[in-house]
């Protein structure tokens, strides 16, 4: 039975106890919602707080003298210049400027990180930073003993804050610090993929139910990944496999500013090359549809006299905007201002829809302060 | 008495004054989740059993419904355009997708009836 390769994360009886189909993704058995529905889960955490199982994440721990200064070669923005105490989205690219994967990169202390990657290319990742660092450099792939906790929503520092964490020693947004629940040991960050204040708890695998429980005690209800998806489709966030991939580049994907390439004329890393000399050929955008009709991925995309200019990536109805968004990846040569009316072709039919600015929903409370 | 039968498509017909109400199943909407859109077939058109009558879409999946039987659309509840989310809540009462005047009858002998019908979900 194909169902018994995949994994399980240390969550799978809560998650049949508060209802959830659960469902292969990316090689584990995973919550894609529970019995509320997505719609539900969604609109609670834009409005109120909801906990979602991260389990499936990979998470390393690199560690040495010289480790700042090879994770700045390996990774495609600087992690040289990164201070202890935060967190950085960063790429592990290929020679081509490709992106292997989009990862958070957490500088714990002057020479020890850890690194957050995406479930389907942990292996992959871990071979690659493995490759690319020295061996004075230490290396652990923590995936398996590492749980991970996202509580999003406005409310969530509240519940932290009930739960006995100082308010004042909450970290800033793409900030984290070591805190203890309950005496359970916790990697605290102001992250998430939400748009909504929130943050990531990463334990010891061991302690991840009992954590789990303390915090649906205090009222906190589950969101499950299909929530998570629509939730950080109405911000344009992308997601590995579906806006970035090995064929397109960060600053195709509009991720370029942060690369700081002009800025840094002289920092070579895996791939920069490529960025360099290679002019893009498409660019990542946002549609917001007329209609509450979903483009899918892989629907082509039209403009207004009946040309493909692009593919469709994601697209789903978006809760909060009450119509269908979705992210496409549009040919440089063709005009994609804001504005520029397309159409998705969705069989035999057309959906309308303008090239939208991202976020779709500008009013997250992601960066909101806290204290 | 009013019968009601299903296809194994999971739409579902209720035959009243001769004329067929046509939906999805509450089965089909569990398993859709919330649903998000609803395109409806056009008034007057005809279809012939099997043919696409329209789209129902969730947040994660798209599906067409299929004309179970052949005739005549003589009506479609447009409420589902605006308020799609009818077909989760009363999918087998309120959210009826359109009524057809059946050009063959007979055809209704090719579906299940509940208890087949259930039969064919447990299986």
């Amino acid at each position: 039975m194909e169902n018994s390769e995949l994994k399980e994360t240390p969550l799978r009886e809560q998650h049949l106890a508060a209802g959830a189909k659960l469902v292969p993704f990316a090689g584990w058995n995973m919550p894609v919602q529970y019995a509320e529905g997505i719609i539900a889960e969604h609109l609670r955490t834009r409005t109120a707080v909801s906990l979602f199982d991260i389990c499936h994440m990979g998470e390393f721990e690199v560690d040495g003298p010289k480790a700042a200064a090879e994770l700045d070669r390996i990774l495609a923005r600087p992690v040289l210049d990164q201070p202890p105490g935060s967190c950085r989205y960063n790429f592990l690219l290929n020679d081509a400027g490709g992106v292997q994967d989009d990862l958070i990169v957490y500088r714990l202390d002057a020479e020890g990180f850890f690194i957050v990657v995406n479930a389907a290319t942990a292996a992959h990742d871990a071979a690659e930073f493995r490759r690319g660092l020295s061996g004075d450099t230490e290396f652990n792939d923590v995936s398996a003993a590492t749980g991970k906790l996202d509580l999003q929503g406005p409310q969530a520092a509240e519940i932290l804050v009930e739960l006995g964490v100082d308010r004042q020693s909450l970290p800033c947004y793409y900030h984290w610090t070591n805190v203890e629940i309950a005496g359970i040991p916790c990697l605290l960050s102001r992250t998430g993929y939400t748009g909504e204040l929130g943050f990531e708890l990463y334990v010891a695998v061991e302690d991840t139910a009992s954590l789990w429980e303390l915090l649906t005690a205090r009222g906190v209800k589950p969101a499950g990944l299909g929530a998570r998806d629509t939730l950080r489709l109405e911000m344009g966030y992308p997601l590995y496999g579906h806006e970035l991939d090995l064929y397109h580049t960060p600053v195709e994907a509009g991720f370029g500013a942060m690369l700081r390439l002009a800025a840094m004329p002289s920092r070579r890393f895996v791939g920069s090359a490529a960025l360099r000399h290679n002019a893009p050929r498409q660019y990542l955008r946002g549609i917001r549809l007329e209609g509450r009709r979903a483009a899918r991925a892989g629907m082509m995309v039209q403009d207004i006299a009946g040309n493909v200019i692009g593919r469709v990536t994601s697209g789903a109805f978006a809760p909060t905007l009450g119509v269908a968004v979705a992210m496409a990846w549009i040919d440089a040569a063709a005009i994609s201002e804001v504005g520029t009316v397309v159409n998705i072709e969705a069989g035999k039919t057309l959906l309308p829809g303008k090239i939208a600015a991202l976020p779709f929903y500008d009013r997250g409370t992601a960066r909101m302060k806290t204290v | 008495m009013e019968m009601k039968y299903y296809s194994k498509e999971h739409e579902w017909v209720e035959v009243k004054d001769g004329e067929a109400y046509v939906g999805i199943s509450v089965h089909a909407a569990e398993e859709l989740g919330d649903i998000t859109f609803v395109e409806l077939p056009h008034e007057g058109d005809s279809c012939h059993a099997g043919d696409s009558l329209g789209v129902v879409e969730s947040v994660k999946a798209a599906s067409d419904v299929y004309a179970p039987v052949s005739g005549k659309i003589v009506a479609v509840n447009s409420q589902l355009e605006d308020k799609p989310e009818m077909v989760n809540a009363s999918p087998e009462e309120q959210a009826w997708f359109c009524r057809i005047a059946m050009s063959d009858a007979s055809e209704l002998d090719a579906l299940m009836d509940e208890a087949a019908y259930t039969a064919y979900l447990n299986n």
